[in-house]
């Protein structure tokens, strides 16, 4: 018998609202479009951050709005359920092209009504040459364009082509005080200004700006008060129309007023985080502590009798659903970075308060029952573990990683805390941290993070030193000697640093770039209000309003780098194998391997292409010879070819890999990694703050690995690189225990923008109460050694049956057998039916 | 000559084993076995020469020697898990009272570095050599898997009065003792072999827990890898609820039972 804390039944509301939500495919609205480009068009005499909220306050005096069947906390951003609005003053170019392809492409896949696309192809015109993606392209240095746009060495394209978000604001005030509360405070700032002041004209139209958005969202929710009482009018099940009036007397009460029931402050909260998505397009609107500032409304309620836990859980639940009714169009290749419709809105639990005590409460643990009654991506739930975390709090977590949704995150207070004191928070801030997005931490609403600000691939650095910076027969790196030249691995090694160093310049210049596009085309007077000291300061976050301002490029391909060095410095250096250019050749070749699929049409193209503008003709026969020269390595000498795979052989199978508790490897992999961190950490962003790495690739180490060549790590060409801090794909050999402490020896606490770590489970090791013990213990050791970050994929029963189906998805899925370990895909039909039956027996 | 330089023939350490024993262990398997149990779900532990085995298409070397020294470092890198979970060191073969001089001296470096201990044995040798781990041990694993002497040695090529022998000393011993049971269909499963065990190991004094293992066939590829024949091919592991009867069977004798270890 397992003895878990807050097991709650789920009330049978919460399953027809789940099933209602996922009925059909998201559908891609423009209303908002239409609105936001009638309210420029009226307003194109007034300052920007005034044009901001009139047009905030237009789109949302006119959207539809819409009640759920069923719903006990309203508000969507859409008609239809997952349905998504388009932003067009962010970027509007790429959604344009793909009009007829995004109802049908593999990754997020909407679908847009042949009105909707006129309705977009009328309102796109007038938007040529004013968005924010146009500015910031005309901000961006050549190189740094072309080294994100041709060449892929790093991506800003998220804040881009769109708004920023990577935002926890100051829930808690506005549950308190409500927006009347927040008008009262900006007409105190503006009555303390003085006519003759010098930033009088900048900062009464900032505050002017936060008074209009806030009586906007007032008079939203009093729509929504006004739709829920008719609607009670008509409705005959005296249960619902109950419900009903209780919500047209909660939408009428809040936002605008402190809450001051538990309900209220659900609809409150929904309030704020929906239209912070109808305000920008920025996604990682991040609730944050949210155990933390929901307590104090829960706690009254359940003291004065007034609501039962059965009761909370269900308004929770509300919440869990409503957290996936917002959704967000990218284009195709960003689809495939954040695929699965990731809005990242990251809520966390547990954890210590300002003071350093522990602050988990009755709603850390709901929160976590919540994400086990609504199995939905929305919101990426994290805990955060210190010392001083229960056992209990613990195990509950546990509990819910066993059900293999991959959630929640653990995340490190004892790591993170000074970590982020070193970028210059108090100790007070930094102890209140929250996670934004993925796995970025910031001191909740003072700080605009732009976190996630760009991925940076560690691995094309390593190309452009074997090819003296040049790439796709152009120069874009900084003059490295020919590797021909290069006596001592160091030479080498110098030179990747050179090549990425003079790299994350360009990608400072293009964050800056883009930054300053923000400010100047796209301030958010809304969001600015809930975020210190933007009132204070009079001006908004996107110009410098917050108390704590970074920029966090994340780097990844670390795992690949390290290995790749081991490799070339073993092989070519120590054993004298191999020299370096024919390394360099070997990688060009992939290894003797040829290239398949997608990735061989994709480098016939270019090749083909390069070669059109050379002035080469271009015809079938050509096209044919390039694709099997592409596909076969067929100009190769057989003896050439042997040699190459050798060489690959010694790789995979002669050098040390990171990921296998070898402290030597390990080491230089903590190097490595310090190679880009300490890179990034030099520079300046124009809010005044400063640079700060994150090591994760999101699920981008897939698709940026596709444009990514051989490396010397023995990865083929176009495959995936390394997930986050992790090792390698399938490198690591030694289990769990091995791999922890190997990544446990990087320098963390310097990535402060985040770093991740996945691991596989086979449930079995979670099995029980003992199960869930050993886990707990598993992550605390890993904490113990200053691990930041950790997060499972527990392999369920379907996963084994479609490893089964399809080996090739599934090389390096490493099942536990008998005292052993094995790759799953290695072993007979009938042992693997015996794992799939215990892993079934062990639910 | 110091403990640390007793040099043993080893074939795996296993880190992170979550099922031999508490917390989170570091298992280190000892090559060479007196029994020749059918189920055996290790058969490259039997032999006490190195040998070869052919695992997922490749031909690997199954044995090596080593010395305490050698291998205290691989054991001392999941110190921190141990802490966290109580977890340790646990010996496991083959037959570690085999090599009981080398099992001993790494039990002493364990225990020197803080470690919990423990063994899994069938405890089938002079107790002489068990007596010899004694002082460094926190945990004894011992199978009992047949009572009938005769079946026994039919299928595990031994008698077993030896090994019934030792559970008695061992009980009095003062070392925790869990006693195990692999239940194998056909061989032990019914109902009459696993009351007489459970009230056996009741009857010794000194037991903790009874531990029922149900057979599984994971080892069974390794046969085939070692050029070696399984003789259990068409025995199934035994249902959910069959064990959960046999768990009832066994809590009869009023010793603390669990399915697993």
């Amino acid at each position: 018998m397992e003895q878990i804390k807050f097991v709650i039944e789920k009330s049978a509301r919460i399953d027809k609202l789940i099933s209602a939500l996922y009925e059909k495919m998201p559908e891609i609205e423009t209303s908002r479009g239409v609105l936001v480009t009638e309210s420029y068009k009226a307003t194109e005499d007034l300052p920007i951050i005034r044009r901001r909220s009139a047009a905030f306050s237009h789109i949302l005096k006119n959207i539809p709005i819409v009640i759920r069947d069923g719903e006990l906390i309203v508000g969507s951003a859409t008609v239809t359920p997952r349905g998504c609005q388009v932003f067009p003053e962010y970027s509007y170019e790429w959604l344009e092209a793909e009009l007829d392809t995004v109802a049908t492409r593999a990754a997020d896949p909407f679908y847009i009504s042949e009105e909707n696309k006129a309705v977009l192809r009328e309102i796109y015109p007038w938007w040529h040459g004013k968005t924010c993606s146009d500015l910031a392209r005309a901000n961006m240095s050549p190189e740094a364009y072309a080294a994100f746009t041709k060449h892929a060495i790093f991506t800003p394209g998220n804040y881009f082509y769109n708004g920023i978000g990577h935002v926890c604001v100051d829930y808690p005030k506005v549950l308190k005080i409500g927006y009347r509360g927040i008008i009262n405070e900006a007409q105190r700032a503006m009555d303390k200004l003085d006519v003759s002041d010098a930033d009088y004209v900048s900062r009464t139209n900032f505050l002017f700006a936060v008074i209009e958005s806030c009586e906007a969202v007032i008079e939203y929710a009093r729509r929504y008060s006004r739709l829920a009482r008719d609607m009670a009018k008509a409705e005959k099940c005296k249960y619902r129309r109950a419900e009903l009036e209780k919500i047209a007397r909660n939408c009428a009460r809040v936002p605008e007023f402190g809450a001051q029931s538990f309900h209220e402050a659900c609809q409150s909260f929904w309030f704020i985080q929906m239209l912070l998505q109808v305000e920008s397009s920025g996604h990682s609107i991040s609730p944050g502590r949210f155990d933390r500032y929901m307590y104090p409304y829960y706690k009254k309620d359940i003291d004065a009798g007034v609501i039962t836990r059965e009761e909370a859980q269900e308004l929770l639940d509300c919440v869990w659903v409503k957290l996936n009714d917002i959704n967000k169009v990218r284009d195709a290749a960003s689809a495939d970075g954040f695929a699965g419709y990731g809005m990242f809105q990251n809520l966390i639990v547990g954890g210590q308060d300002e003071h350093g005590l522990d602050s988990t409460n009755d709603l850390s643990y709901m929160c976590i029952e919540a994400a086990m009654h609504v199995p939905l991506p929305q919101p990426s739930i994290s805990i955060r573990i210190h010392n001083g975390t229960p056992d209990s709090l613990m195990l509950k977590a546990a509990a819910l990683t066993r059900l293999g949704t991959g959630l929640p995150a653990y995340y490190n207070d004892e790591v993170i805390i000074p970590s982020i004191m070193a970028r210059g928070l108090t100790l007070e801030d930094a102890r209140d941290y929250c996670i934004i997005g993925c796995v970025e931490p910031q001191a909740p609403h003072k700080t605009d993070g732009w976190h996630d600000a760009a991925f940076f691939n560690m691995c094309r650095p390593m190309e452009l030193a074997f090819n003296s910076g040049m790439d796709k027969g152009v120069k874009i790196g900084v003059d490295t000697k020919p590797v021909e030249e290069m006596t001592s691995f160091d030479e080498f090694y110098d030179a990747y640093k050179a090549q990425q160093s003079y790299m994350i310049k360009l990608l400072v210049n293009a964050n800056n770039a883009i930054d300053l596009a923000h400010a100047v085309r796209c301030p958010l007077p809304f969001q600015s209000c809930m975020v210190d000291d933007c009132i204070g300061r009079g001006k908004s976050l996107q110009e410098g309003g917050a108390i704590y301002n970074f920029t966090g490029p994340q780097g990844f391909g670390i795992a690949n780098n390290t290995d790749g060095l081991i490799a070339v410095r073993q092989l070519v250096f120590e054993q004298k194998k191999y020299t370096l250019a024919e390394i360099r050749e070997a990688l060009k070749a992939n290894f003797g391997y040829g290239l398949s699929g997608t990735a061989a049409l994709n480098l016939t193209t270019e090749i083909a292409t390069e070669l059109a503008r050379e002035g080469i003709e271009i015809n079938e026969a050509a096209v044919r010879t390039i694709y099997n020269e592409v596909t076969t390595c067929g100009s190769l000498s057989a003896e050439t070819k042997a040699k190459y795979r050798e060489l690959k052989r010694a790789i995979d199978e002669d050098c040390p890999k990171y990921g296998n508790d070898i402290y030597e490897v390990d080491m230089f992999a903590r190097d490595v990694a310090n190679t880009y961190t300490r890179e990034v950490e030099k520079y300046k962003n124009p809010r005044g703050g400063i640079f700060q790495a994150g090591l994760y690739p999101v699920s981008a180490n897939v698709p940026l690995g596709g444009t990514t060549g051989a490396t010397p790590d023995g990865r083929l060409a176009y495959t995936p690189l390394a997930d986050g801090i992790g090792p390698a794909s399938g490198r690591d050999v030694k289990g769990p225990t091995a791999t922890a402490n190997s990544v446990a020896r990087l320098e963390q606490g310097v990535a402060s923008n985040g770093t991740l770590l996945n691991q596989k489970f086979h449930p079995s090791a979670l099995e029980g109460m003992g199960g869930l013990m050993k886990f707990s213990a598993l992550i605390r050791s890993y904490f113990d050694q200053k691990g930041m970050h950790m997060q499972f994929n527990v392999v369920t029963r379907e996963t084994l049956l479609d490893a089964q189906k399809h080996p090739e998805n599934y090389k390096t899925l490493v099942v536990r057998v008998a005292g052993y370990s094995a790759l799953f895909t290695t072993l007979s039909k009938s042992l693997q039916d015996d794992i799939i039956n215990r892993t079934q027996q062990g639910f | 000559m110091s403990h640390y330089d007793t040099r043993g023939r080893i074939f795996n350490i296993q880190r992170f084993s979550i099922h031999d024993g508490p917390g989170i262990r570091t298992i280190v398997f000892l090559k060479g076995c007196y029994l020749r149990c059918a189920w055996c779900c290790n058969p490259e532990s039997q032999r006490y020469e190195i040998e070869t085995m052919t695992e997922g298409g490749k031909t690997k070397t199954v044995g090596r020697d080593v010395t305490v020294a050698e291998i205290m470092p691989e054991i001392l890198s999941d110190l921190p898990y141990y802490r966290r979970s109580g977890g340790g060191l646990t010996l496991s073969g083959g037959e570690v009272l085999a090599q009981a001089d080398f099992a001993r001296d790494l039990l002493r470096a364990a225990k020197e570095n803080g470690l919990h201990t423990a063994i899994e044995t069938a405890a089938s040798l002079p107790f002489g050599e068990i007596e010899k781990l004694l002082p460094y041990l926190d945990l004894i694993m011992m199978d009992i898997k047949l009572l009938d002497p005769e079946r026994h040695r039919e299928y595990t090529g031994a008698d077993n009065s030896l090994i019934l022998a030792n559970a008695r000393l061992l009980a009095e011993s003062g070392v925790r003792l869990i006693i195990r049971t692999p239940v194998v269909p056909g061989v032990n499963d019914g109902d009459a072999d696993i009351r007489a065990i459970a009230s056996f190991a009741r009857g010794l004094g000194g037991v903790s827990e009874y531990h029922l293992l149900p057979y599984h066939r994971l080892g069974s590829d390794k046969y085939d890898g070692l050029g070696r024949r399984y003789s259990l091919s068409e025995i199934n592991p035994p249902s959910r609820e069959k064990m959960e009867h046999l768990l009832s069977v066994a809590e009869e004798s009023g010793l603390k039972c669990q399915i697993g270890g």
